[in-house]
């Protein structure tokens, strides 16, 4: 049987942010993308979605206060 | 009347979601007009700036004192059953330190396995589930004696037993000869004998410890597992743990199985699945114990222990530990060490933290401390 560890109950909505999309968050935030959290490029959903190191990972939580909360992440 | 847009309105502000959801829920109950509604999401908006974190509040400290004030109530040693089966979870004290310290073994790994749809309306396919997931060792389906005189194993097979487990005696004497590595003879009673190789009591006496806890069906970290019907559904609870195996086992629902071992979870799942896994776990404990703890307070400290990208844990080797300041490792733990090492190292601390700067006796960077003025010459344009 085939499946998709992004399936699972605990695991949140992860996507690769482009080029231009992580110019303009990290321009929003103001700060460099080192200074973001990090996600391990060997870590399991970051395989899955193939993404690489550098690359900025939006992340879709659910949230127990928010409802619905966004963060972002460093593959490293 | 007209019915109003009020989405429209609300979503001018930028609310979090939840917050949109209430304000709207409130407007169409008591069925708002449109100037009154614009109004009220207008003071609504205002309240909620007012209720956001200043920048340079001392939100890490506040999440400290929150968690450990009722931390003070907890029991310091529980050993509880969870709800009606009988398995034995550690709570209470012991298991928030465990979930704080990140054990990679916690003292009590437990999993809820929640079956595909086909399989959890039926007691006995929930049954079947289940037989394929408990570890069942040699000796639980087969009486195995020793013959020292004639320096054989005899392995006598409970054929009631095998049958509930769904095994055949088949299945139970190719596992014994590829255990053993010898051929296994069958005798005219049923029962399987085994001779092994060199024929001496010690080598017999270490196959036949072997054997006894060879496991011939299930994975061998789950000991037990207990059928429980939930609602309208049958799940799973076992004592230990196996999440990467658990998986993969036909039946169930992957999407829906969780482990209460939250390495295992970053192993299988990733960092934001363990995130949500300490979140879960924390409050849960707390719950349990009666004690009420805002979930931001939790989420900050699940924010700080994932930010790396893998699981550090709060203490001396972990977020404390790795303090970039030689002056605040040495006011946690381990001060001697601490200070040694950073000499001989010939580190230099900035002075750049809260708890250096208490202790040479300047300002610290927080709250209005953190805030510097600046004034620009030239005057008002």
């Amino acid at each position: 049987m085939k499946f998709k560890l992004q399936e699972h109950m605990l695991v949140p909505k992860h996507e690769i942010l482009s080029k231009e999309e992580a110019e303009e968050l990290l321009k929003i935030l103001g700060v460099r993308k080192e200074q973001l959290p990090k996600m391990k490029a060997d870590d399991p959903i970051a395989k899955e979605i193939g993404a690489k190191p550098g690359d900025i990972v939006k992340i879709t939580r659910k949230s127990l206060t928010a409802g619905e909360s966004v963060f972002y992440r460093l593959v490293i | 009347m007209k019915k109003v847009d009020y989405d429209s309105i609300i979503n001018q502000y930028p609310f979090p979601p939840s917050v949109k959801e209430e304000i709207k829920a409130e407007l169409e109950k008591n069925n708002v007009n449109k100037t009154n509604a614009k109004k009220i999401v207008e003071k609504c908006y205002q309240a909620y700036l007012a209720n956001l974190m200043e920048p340079g509040e001392a939100a890490g400290i506040v999440a400290a004192q929150s968690i450990g004030e009722p931390g003070t109530q907890m029991t310091m040693r529980t050993f509880h059953y969870a709800g009606v089966a009988e398995i034995n979870v550690t709570l209470g004290l012991p298991r928030l330190i465990e979930i704080l310290d990140v054990r990679k073994n916690p003292s009590t790994p437990m999993m809820t396995i929640r079956l595909l749809p086909e399989y959890a309306q039926d007691r006995e396919k929930a049954r079947e589930v289940a037989n394929r997931i408990e570890a069942t060792y040699v000796r639980d389906v087969a009486d195995i004696e020793v013959d020292i005189r004639r320096l054989t194993i005899i392995i006598r097979p409970d054929t009631r037993v095998l049958e509930r487990k769904g095994l055949s005696a088949e299945d139970l004497k190719n596992k014994i000869s590829k255990v053993l590595k010898t051929e296994v003879e069958e005798s005219e009673d049923g029962s399987f004998v085994a001779q092994i190789a060199e024929p001496s009591y010690k080598t017999l006496m270490t196959a036949f410890e072997k054997l006894k806890d060879t496991v011939i069906m299930g994975i061998k970290e789950i000991k037990r597992v207990i059928i429980r019907k939930e609602d309208d559904e049958y799940v799973l609870y076992t004592e230990g743990s196996n999440l990467k195996k658990i998986m993969k086992v036909k039946g169930v629902d992957f999407t829906r199985t969780t482990t209460n071992n939250i390495y295992e979870i970053y192993e299988v799942l990733g960092i934001e699945a363990a995130r949500n896994a300490i979140i879960k776990e924390a409050l849960d404990t707390l719950e349990e114990q009666g004690l009420e703890v805002d979930p931001r307070h939790i989420m900050l400290v699940a924010d700080v222990m994932t930010a790396d990208g893998e699981l550090r844990q709060i203490g001396r080797h972990g977020v404390a530990g790795e303090k970039q300041s030689i002056l605040a490792r040495a006011a946690f733990e381990m001060t001697v060490n601490n200070l040694l090492d950073a000499a001989v190292k010939g580190e230099v601390d900035y002075l750049k933290g809260i708890t250096e700067n208490i202790i040479v006796g300047q300002p610290i960077k927080l709250g209005t401390g953190d805030v510097e003025l600046v004034l620009k010459l030239g005057g008002r344009k």
